[in-house]
């Protein structure tokens, strides 16, 4: 068993992040999961892109990438396809993944190679300051949505399977277990595999949304999460936090297409060349 | 399989890939454009053939990132593009330069702005290639004018970018990447790679200082590597720290432009003339047959643009009358030539400049030179 200080940088603390914020749990499940499968820091590389869930990599005490905002899952296939044999972990965030590089990951995962992608939704720019992120629910609080915000936000979960990752997860940093169960099974899957953890950002998201107090925010995860096939049942619009009233969470998918490194080619319809 | 030495009849998309591959390179993304993507394509078939690896995808902001990812795995790597796949990677470009990887980006430069004219040649993006990210950087480009110097250059732009850790280009064009051309390749071929931590090699000797260099941390090999965009101190980010950023953004310039003799490669016809062109690539076509017919006239012919070959110019600016600065576009690198050649004391710096698509004929620079009383 791994010591966490193997694992993080102490000498690299204190850390950017803010009291309360969800991200040392998102780790600490992240590190437990890790040790769980006996992966070898000295074979695995992180790879992140811009905002407060992309610092993650940089305090793991193996090889980083800590790249364009946005682009960590393109960076990570280069990598990954260039070196099979290390294993690649992706840290992001709602506005790194869903927005400036929704391509990437939608791409990503119909192209199925062999990454693990951990997501920490906040529903909020944290870094810059509070503003509307792709996942920020509809009539919130943001600095950018002083009237609360007229946008409806993006299901990355669900997006994830319909465009063909190999397994997908969401839950929140209340369920601990779960999640750490999920990053597990991740990491043993070949492929594509996504988890969305939603995160509380206490500092940008709960302060204007009248919770400030972290716990009032993992209250308000646990009173809101569904499992998703009973959600599936009882709301079509349950992608919005706000209007469903609830989080969908669980196991979303669990495939076993070949990963792209494992595909020969195609000569079933080409002429064989 | 790798292209066998002797005398061959080739595209300058297809010399440029055939020399990738012979200089090393083992991962390629890329995204289909016009005038360049018969580089992608023929990469997709050759470099699974020689262990290495080809990838689409989903746009070009996607191919520069995936290079860059590949390049940290220790491969070489490259993508090709154009115009406006080009200005999609110009943050990543700046990203690149900053981390200090060495990846090879082949610009089939297209007219511009904006869609332009895909199928016809410019060299517009010659101010892009070193401006075009935010921030001081230093980048290495050269300017094939043949088929043969597609080749020689790509392996070229593979070593420099591997010696001195930068991104590299090769800045052709639609009339040199789709041109037919006698290509040699020769039985002896010098490939450089690239430093690498806590590896030792034989040609040590010839490596850039460490302070200068340092060595690469490939991934996978312990170094427990941090790398970051951010202003950074070795492992440690440090992006308050205005000292820091001083030391590491003056580095990442003049181990370049400290080096700019060894990196520069260019060509003189008749040097001693009164009159002489500076032009490169396809827009020195016809300067070229000028220079060669008549003694008043001679040409400096850039093979590398950046860092700019200050020495060779300043050189021809200080012996000659007048100077004509000959370029597919309103004027690009003419603005960098006429600094330097009037430092050197050259009394007139004109600007022969064509755009359309087509690169200037003879009687084009002719009549310029006659308008300049040159001949």
């Amino acid at each position: 068993m791994m010591d966490i200080f193997e694992f993080y940088r102490k000498d690299e603390w204190p850390h950017v992040f803010c009291p309360g914020c969800g991200n040392g749990t998102v780790m600490n499940c992240f590190f437990r999961a890790f040790n769980k499968v006996g992966w070898k820091l000295d074979n695995t590389v992180f790879v992140s892109g811009i905002g407060c869930s992309s610092r993650i990599p940089l305090y793991i005490n193996s090889d980083a990438i800590h790249t364009t905002h946005g682009r960590a899952i393109a960076f990570a296939t280069g990598l990954k396809l260039s070196r099979p044999e290390l294993d690649v972990v992706v840290f992001t965030g709602d506005g790194d993944l869903g927005a400036i590089g929704g391509n990437h990951f939608i791409n990503g995962c119909r192209r199925n190679v062999d990454l693990d992608v951990v997501c920490i939704n906040n529903n909020i720019y944290g870094m810059t300051g509070g503003q509307a992120s792709i996942t920020t629910p509809h009539d919130y609080m943001s600095t950018t949505t002083p009237l609360g915000n007229k946008e409806y936000p993006f299901d990355l979960a669900e997006i994830a399977v319909a465009a063909g990752a190999n397994y997908v997860a969401r839950w929140t940093t209340k369920h601990v277990h779960e999640l750490t169960k999920s990053m597990a099974t991740s990491l043993t899957k070949k492929g594509f595999n996504f988890i969305e953890v939603v995160a509380q950002c206490p500092t940008n998201f709960g302060r204007r949304n009248k919770m400030a107090e972290p716990s009032s925010l993992l209250e308000w995860f646990k009173e809101s999460s569904v499992r998703r096939d009973k959600a599936r049942a009882a709301a079509i619009d349950h992608v919005d936090l706000n209007l469903a009233g609830q989080i969908t969470i669980g196991e979303f998918v669990s495939r076993d297409r070949a990963c792209y490194h494992e595909r020969k080619g195609g000569s079933a319809h080409g002429n064989g060349h | 399989m790798n292209i066998k030495p002797g005398e061959y009849f080739l595209q300058g998309n297809e010399a440029c890939m055939e020399a990738a591959v012979l200089a090393g390179a083992k991962f390629f993304a890329g995204y289909p454009i016009t005038p360049s993507t018969e580089i992608a394509e023929g990469l997709a078939r050759m470099l699974p053939e020689s262990g290495g690896e080809f990838l689409q995808m989903e746009d070009e902001i996607a191919c520069i990132s995936a290079i860059i990812g590949a390049s940290w795995g220790g491969s070489k790597a490259l993508t090709a593009t154009s115009g406006p796949g080009f200005s999609l990677m110009q943050e990543a470009i700046g990203y690149a330069a900053m981390t200090e990887t060495p990846i090879v980006v082949v610009n089939v430069m297209r007219g511009g702005p904006s869609t332009g004219q895909p199928t016809r040649a410019s060299q517009g993006d010659i101010l892009a290639t070193k401006y075009g990210s935010h921030g001081d950087y230093q980048v290495i480009a050269f300017a094939p004018a043949s088929v043969q110097e597609m080749f020689d250059l790509t392996v070229k732009a593979f070593n420099y970018a591997e010696k001195y850790r930068v991104p590299t280009f090769i800045l052709s064009d639609a009339e040199i990447g789709h041109m037919r051309g006698l290509l040699t390749v020769p039985k002896e071929i010098k490939i450089v790679n690239r430093k690498e931590k806590g590896v030792r090699r034989s040609d040590e000797a010839y490596d850039v200082p460490d302070d200068l260099v340092p060595p690469f941390p490939t991934f996978g090999k312990g170094h427990k590597a941090t790398i970051t965009g951010i202003t950074h101190f070795k492992s440690k980010i440090e992006p308050e720290d205005p000292k820091i950023h001083q030391q590491l953004v003056r580095r990442l310039n003049s181990k370049i432009t400290n080096n700019r003799r060894d990196i520069n490669k260019w060509e003189v016809i008749e040097p001693d003339s009164k009159t002489m062109i500076v032009s490169y690539g396809s827009a020195s076509f016809g300067a070229r047959e000028v220079a060669a017919k008549d003694d008043r006239v001679g040409l400096l012919r850039l093979k590398s643009i950046w860092p700019l070959p200050v020495e060779p110019i300043h050189e021809v600016a200080s012996k000659c009358e007048q100077l004509l600065v000959c370029e597919m576009n309103l004027g690009q690198l003419f603005w960098e030539i006429k600094r330097v050649a009037l430092e050197a004391g050259c009394k007139r710096v004109e600007l022969l400049s064509k755009i359309g698509g087509d690169p200037p004929t003879p009687g084009e620079v002719r009549h310029k030179l006659r308008e300049m009383g040159a001949i």
